[in-house]
């Protein structure tokens, strides 16, 4: 924030150089709109508005806001950016640099929450939601327990691992001073040999029109007539319903797995039987034991999942309301395998 | 509209058509062996003898439709979504130093938004005297200067740290363009806002969703950077941040804030998302380099290259490159076509300028013979542009950025180029 006031008091004591020479261009700031506009948070948290946020109701914004391209647990979703994970990788062969094991301040992750998120909504967070959110992140990285709540005041606490791994640049010592100089210009090498074609890799995009045929078609979905006749109204009531579910699970046709999979069919279902989903071994477990997503089931799983199935992977708090459980069950049944 | 290029699979065929269409016309036409008369010039052809188009058939012209293939173009598996992403300037196709607006290459964080000149406001706060508020037409008011510089995205040629990756001048070399900017020293606005001299640092943001804030040293900011709203003469494009963009001049193109909205004079640096997880320097230790600002001294031969083979079998050839440095003028470059054994010292088109593109001629002889050809850039500082395997052996490589390395280009008898790296 401005440190427009010391920066006064600090010149009326030291003097600093006459500007004579001004223009008289502009207009004087004021301080609504310094307000409005400085925002960057500083490595020692000079910046931070007053709040908090924990881990859980992070988990949840999170869920709300970011997983769709970040994923549930932070770790990304296709090319988007992976939040969480990748602590001791730096120097492998593909470091995986996330904000746990790369990222050297906190401040950074506030800033840029608060500053450039939600990606085509930003600044529409709230103080409290970035800090929840800043808090899940922490958490998914395994830096702060699940009752951490970050605020204002526990900023500081956090310490980030990789705080320590970054030098400033020393090219000119370490590169500069070993290229300088008359090069050699015959007789450099006695032998040279071709290492490495790029034709060989083959990634260079393609002239347009002799692309490979687009993936052939997916066969006809085939709609199976549902027996039961679906109240259209509960349909589309679980149709908003399914907005929560939307970021990790697809459905209807053209339907991918995602964080999720594919729910076509899946009331009446076996669990655990969508192909090419990697499901978690709770799950599994349940799924050898026969279960079936039947009504019934599926609303208890979605009320309560991770006391349905402890040790599920579906990152989701539950549906309290019994007609939002009634409405997603006849929106997902619309939907045959 | 459908656009070509060469490269990869379909080079081979481009490649014939492009040798074949030759053969049949101006350039088999142009030599002494011509054996029959050419119709284009025995025959009174449609141009010669009708009308073209009238003054205003396009009131903001376009290049023609068959340099159509001249465009930019995206590398799509680099980003997830192009909002967010990269493309690059066709160097392979130019000639001379100056990128034309309209094909300089585009890196957005949160797209290119569209901002009306009566809708600018630039905010200087911080440790100054007076916060002020200017506008548009406040800004055309100063002194303003014009300078050519280039902008090199950091992550140019940062695909091909491992290998050799892309086949194409274009996608190795692309992040880059070179333009003749107008604007106002930013030292200008600094003292009409009265800086303190406590400030060492001023952090820079536009005014798009990504902000894209950086810190740069005060030294630097008081030095040549501007606040620029003009290039090669006209407006900025969208894309480039109209109506108002910083220039870094020979530093990472990221720091080239686009929109720019507000700068903060502060007594420290931000350590923002783009100076801290983005645009640092991983070494092979897992240790990495911050402000990494400045970019080496670097060059690459645009023709022949694997969009631009060589299609008049042998004899007389123009080899061309570009050649610049952050640190100042390129003094000379000097060209292999045997992969580095022997180098032979290029043609300038002009003396080398600071922070700004230099065009390198070889006019040379073709044997006919296949040839691994390099460029080799020197800079004021008697900096040399160094290997891949110099490099690398500094650096490792998962650097991402700052890949300054001596490209190679294999030409085969046949005239066709490939990008590979040699021992």
């Amino acid at each position: 924030m401005s440190k427009f006031l010391k920066a006064a008091i600090c010149l009326a004591l030291t003097a600093g150089p006459a500007w004579a020479d001004k223009y008289g261009l502009g207009r004087p700031a004021l301080p609504e709109e310094i307000a409005a506009w400085d925002k960057d948070i500083r490595p020692d948290g000079t910046g931070l508005p007053a709040g908090s946020g924990d881990v859980w109701t992070g988990e949840e914004v999170f869920a709300d806001k970011c997983a769709v391209c970040h994923g549930d647990f932070a770790e990304g979703v296709g090319n988007w950016p992976k939040l969480a994970g990748g602590e001791g990788t730096l120097a492998d062969k593909d470091p995986l640099k996330t904000v746990g094991s790369y990222w050297p301040y906190l401040s950074t992750t506030w800033d840029y929450v608060n500053r450039s998120m939600p990606f085509g909504d930003a600044q529409s967070l709230s103080p409290d939601e970035v800090y929840a959110i800043v808090a899940y992140i922490l958490y998914s990285n395994d830096l702060v327990d699940d009752d951490f709540v970050l605020s204002d005041e526990t900023f500081s606490d956090v310490e980030m691992p990789n705080a320590d791994g970054f030098i400033i640049d020393d090219r000119i010592a370490t590169e500069h001073s070993k290229w300088v100089g008359e090069p050699c210009m015959e007789g450099c090498k006695d032998d040279v040999q071709v290492t490495m074609r790029a034709m060989v890799l083959d990634v260079t995009p393609e002239e347009e029109g002799d692309a490979p045929e687009a993936a052939a078609e997916p066969a006809e979905a085939v709609e199976e007539v549902v027996e039961v006749s679906l109240d259209p109204a509960l349909v589309a009531a679980g149709e908003k319903v399914f907005k929560k579910c939307k970021s990790c699970h697809q459905v209807g046709e053209g339907a991918k797995n995602r964080a999720g999979p594919i729910l076509n069919g899946i009331v009446g279902q076996a669990a655990g039987a969508v192909e090419g989903f990697k499901y978690s071994k709770a799950l599994r477990a349940k799924a050898d034991e026969g279960l079936i997503w039947d009504e019934e089931n599926l609303r208890a799983f979605l009320a309560k999942p991770k006391t349905f199935i402890k040790g599920t992977k579906m990152s989701f708090a539950g549906l309290r309301k019994d007609e939002d459980l009634e409405a997603i069950a006849a929106y997902l049944s619309s939907f045959g395998e | 509209m459908s656009k070509t290029f060469m490269g990869k699979t379909t080079s081979r065929r481009a490649f014939l058509r492009g040798a074949a269409a030759a053969g049949a016309g101006a350039i088999t036409a142009g030599t002494a062996k011509a054996g029959t008369p050419d119709p284009l010039i025995t025959e009174v052809q449609p141009w010669a003898a009708g009308l073209g188009d009238g003054v205003d058939a396009t009131p903001y012209g376009l290049p023609i439709e068959f340099e159509d293939d001249v465009i930019r173009r995206n590398v799509e598996w680099l980003t997830a979504d192009t909002i967010s992403s990269i493309n690059f300037t066709p160097i392979h196709a130019l000639d001379g130093t100056i990128t034309p607006q309209g094909c300089a290459f585009e890196r957005h964080h949160s797209g290119a938004i569209e901002l009306r000149k009566e809708d600018y406001r630039l905010m200087i706060n911080g440790l100054v005297e007076t916060p002020l508020i200017f506008t548009y037409a406040d800004l055309e008011r100063f002194p303003r200067e014009n300078h050519v510089y280039f902008c090199e995205c950091a992550a140019n040629t940062g695909m091909e740290w491992a290998g050799a990756q892309l086949n194409g001048a274009q996608f190795t070399h692309g992040m880059i363009h070179n333009m003749e900017y107008t604007g106002v020293p930013l030292r200008t606005l600094l003292e009409e806002a009265g800086y303190d001299p406590a400030g060492k640092w001023v952090y820079v943001e536009g005014a798009d969703a990504s902000s894209n804030g950086r810190s740069i040293p005060m030294e630097k900011a008081l030095d040549d950077v501007l606040v620029a709203f003009k290039a090669n003469g006209e407006a900025l494009r969208k894309e480039h941040g109209y109506p108002v963009r910083l220039v870094v001049p020979g530093w990472e193109g990221n720091m080239w804030v686009k929109w720019i909205r507000r700068i903060e004079v502060m007594d420290g640096p931000v350590e923002s998302r783009e100076e801290t997880s983005k645009y640092t320097d991983t070494l092979a230790d897992g240790i990495s380099r911050k402000w990494t600002w400045v970019m080496d001294a670097k060059s690459v031969v645009t023709s022949p290259s694997p969009q631009s083979p060589i299609t008049h079998g042998k004899g007389p050839l123009v080899i061309t490159g570009l050649a610049w440095s952050g640190r100042g003028a390129i003094t000379r470059v000097d060209v292999s076509k045997d992969g580095g054994k022997s180098w032979e010292t290029a043609r300038l088109a002009k003396p080398g300028e600071k922070m700004a593109l230099t065009r390198f001629y070889l006019d040379t002889t073709w044997d006919g013979e296949e040839m691994l050809l390099q460029s080799r850039a020197m800079d004021e500082t008697g900096y040399v542009q160094p290997t891949k395997a110099q490099l690398r052996e500094v650096r490792g490589e998962n650097s991402i950025y700052h890949n300054n390395c001596i490209q190679t280009w294999w030409v085969r008898p046949t005239g066709e180029a490939e990008n590979v790296e040699v021992s």
